[in-house]
């Protein structure tokens, strides 16, 4: 890997200390923080247990919209995930320097957002306890799934997809587990003696470690670009007008990475700030995350533009209706947040002063977090609730509270693991950010003794 | 025996007599690697912070086995992908629309996704199987925790008659502390 200049102070021993000082007991910020999210997931759980006793009507489900916030809040954490091994993965095969400070953090935020996602499509289904049903198994009525429908596509590509990233988030860590176990007091030391899986960093650990990183790295690679073409196959091979686009497979990728760095920044500023970890993770680091974002955010704007322009192209169809419904029908308030927050606003990326500014960042990832909700909202409840040339419409859709309060609970759920995890486990590599910096030498015998 | 006893003993051979050399500096620890294998020595083990190629290229190990789990475990993930599919759709034929039974362009899907996931676990496996054990696998040798932090060091297993040529030898390529394990 490349050797960038590093400010001296940054030594391997620094690199051990600060990273391994951010476990410590935790201060009353990060109780108010885990109670906060713990709570979300309790108003979750409370509606979702509503929901299993008077059904899915509870959330607003009738003809035509059968799809809505459930499979949004879906397709939105799968696509949170996606920038975790873009991060980890695709700029490892790249040898980019800079991904090692923040790939902990993206790749931890990947498994927990793939674990969020999983449970949609369960609560979905209505009838939870049969979810089994997914799973080809041998059975009474010698019934086997499904295998040309995008849905089972889905659940082998989800259920792929965060076995893969929990393999490579856990392998990842065990030699800074090992890092942290010989410099850890107490009962912490205990954890990860036993977590550290008798690391020691001999080199035919390091020759296999390195060689079985690499593979998983170029599995992980194909793999996150196909899970979330295989998730917008879900609606393209529909024919619901709006949905049945060939586009859709890059669109949905490139959205989903969109999303994913705006939640990476969107962590990694108070991650920063609460562990000081300023020296690790730079501005630099920041301004090459948001140059991510505004390379997937211009795809994104640019897949807008696509799809409106065939729409109009092609002629007074159900497609031309639908798209002027999503931009002047019932939920034009939706769909133009969409297209301001994905396609106009990431346009200020373009200024150096503002990706380099934490704070301006900080807001705009928020931005985009909520414009990718309401780009999955649209798309999917949207287009059902105004498919134009659909009778027997009896009802308007809305979302209710019960849809609300499952997708905070699912923000707390996420939280509630992304805390436990960065205060337990270091949430920046300590091996890796050592790779980037130059290596005691001789030479430099004073800067490193 | 207890069997606690016997679980430990299966992990943790007997202690390896030898030689424990702690470096300060990468150039060093390479250079008594190469004065090492000058010597005729490839029993040593390196220990270090992070992987480096310059290590890696004095010590000259051969490339790691576990590409090959990676290749056994995609091969065998596409076929339990295509099996799954095929298998299952002639077992309950169901027609529709004048469609192939067994349509292969779907099934890609699938075999796909089977390939990258048994790929990834045979790796981890792999990995597991090497890398884990391997420090272990000639008895317990000896370890610093300095070693994953900031310091990089060699371990040379060697009898009492031996050991002060192996001292000599670490301490003249710059190691900053010898002692006998």
């Amino acid at each position: 890997m490349p050797t960038t200049s590093a400010p001296p102070r940054l030594t391997y021993d620094y690199v051990t200390q600060t990273i391994a000082r951010t476990l410590g007991t935790p201060g009353r910020t990060y109780w108010l923080l885990l109670g906060g999210a713990v709570a979300l997931l309790g108003i979750g759980i409370i509606c979702l247990l509503f929901l299993l006793r008077y059904g899915l009507g509870l959330a607003g489900y009738s003809h035509p919209v059968y799809w809505a916030v459930f499979i949004t809040c879906f397709v939105f954490w799968v696509g949170i995930a996606h920038s975790g091994t873009l991060i980890s993965a695709i700029l490892f095969l790249f040898r980019s320097g800079w991904r090692t400070a923040v790939y902990r953090v993206a790749e931890a935020m990947t498994v927990f957002a793939v674990m969020t996602a999983g449970l949609f499509p369960l609560i979905h289904i209505g009838r939870q306890w049969y979810f089994y049903w997914l799973v080809p198994y041998p059975n009474e009525r010698g019934l086997w799934p499904n295998f040309k429908s995008p849905l089972i596509w889905d659940e082998f590509a989800i259920g792929t997809y965060f076995t893969v990233s929990t393999c490579f988030l856990i392998m990842g860590l065990i030699p800074d587990i090992a890092a942290i176990r010989d410099v850890a007091t107490g009962w912490r030391k205990k954890l990860y003696a036993l977590t550290a899986l008798g690391w020691r960093g001999t080199h035919d650990q390091w020759r296999h470690f390195s060689r079985g990183y690499l593979y998983l790295a170029a599995l992980a690679t194909p793999l996150v670009l196909s899970v979330h073409s295989v998730v917008s196959w879900d609606f393209a091979m529909a024919q619901v007008p709006a949905w049945h686009e060939t586009l859709f497979a890059p669109y949905f990728v490139a959205g989903a990475i969109y999303s994913g760095v705006g939640m990476v920044i969107t962590l990694m500023v108070p991650i920063r700030k609460a562990f000081g970890l300023e020296e690790i993770i730079t501005v630099n680091h920041f301004e090459n995350l948001a140059k991510l974002c505004l390379l997937t955010g211009t795809i994104v704007g640019f897949s807008y533009a696509t799809e409106n322009f065939i729409a109009w192209y092609g002629g007074p169809t159900p497609e031309r209706a639908a798209f002027i419904y999503r931009s002047f029908g019932r939920f034009w308030w939706a769909g133009w947040t969409m297209n301001i927050c994905n396609a106009i606003l990431p346009l200020i990326l373009w200024f150096k002063v503002v990706r380099r500014n934490i704070t301006s960042l900080f807001v705009i990832s928020i931005f985009v977090n909520v414009g990718m909700w309401f780009e999955r909202f649209v798309i999917i409840a949207i287009h059902l609730a105004g498919e134009p040339f659909e009778p027997y419409v009896t009802a308007g859709y809305n979302p209710t509270w019960a849809d609300w309060g499952i997708m905070a609970g699912s923000f707390g759920w996420f939280f509630m693991w992304f805390l436990l995890f960065a205060k337990n486990f270091p949430a920046v590599s300590v091996s890796e950010v050592k790779e980037v910096l130059a290596p005691p030498t001789r030479g430099t015998a004073g800067r490193h003794a | 025996m207890n069997p606690l006893t016997m679980v430990r003993d299966l992990f943790h051979g007997p202690p390896t007599p030898g030689v424990l050399a702690v470096f300060g500096h990468l150039d060093a620890t390479v250079d008594a690697v190469k004065q090492l294998q000058a010597g005729g020595r490839d029993d040593y083990t390196v220990y270090s912070p992070l992987p480096r190629h310059e290590l890696e290229d004095a010590i000259g190990a051969p490339t790691s086995s576990v590409r090959a789990y990676t290749l056994i475990g995609g091969i065998g993930g596409c076929a339990i992908g295509a099996w799954i599919t095929l298998y299952m759709s002639l077992d309950w034929p169901v027609q529709v629309g004048g469609k192939p039974i067994g349509s292969i362009p779907p099934y890609v899907v699938i075999m796909f996704e089977m390939t990258v996931l048994f790929g990834a676990l045979n790796t981890l496996l792999g990995v597991a199987l090497n890398a884990l054990r391997g420090a272990r696998r000639r008895g317990t040798i000896a370890y610093d925790p300095r070693f994953t932090n900031d310091k990089f060091g060699i371990f040379v297993p060697a009898a009492a008659a031996d050991a002060g040529k192996v001292e000599a030898l670490l301490k003249g390529a710059g190691a900053e502390e010898v002692r006998r394990a």
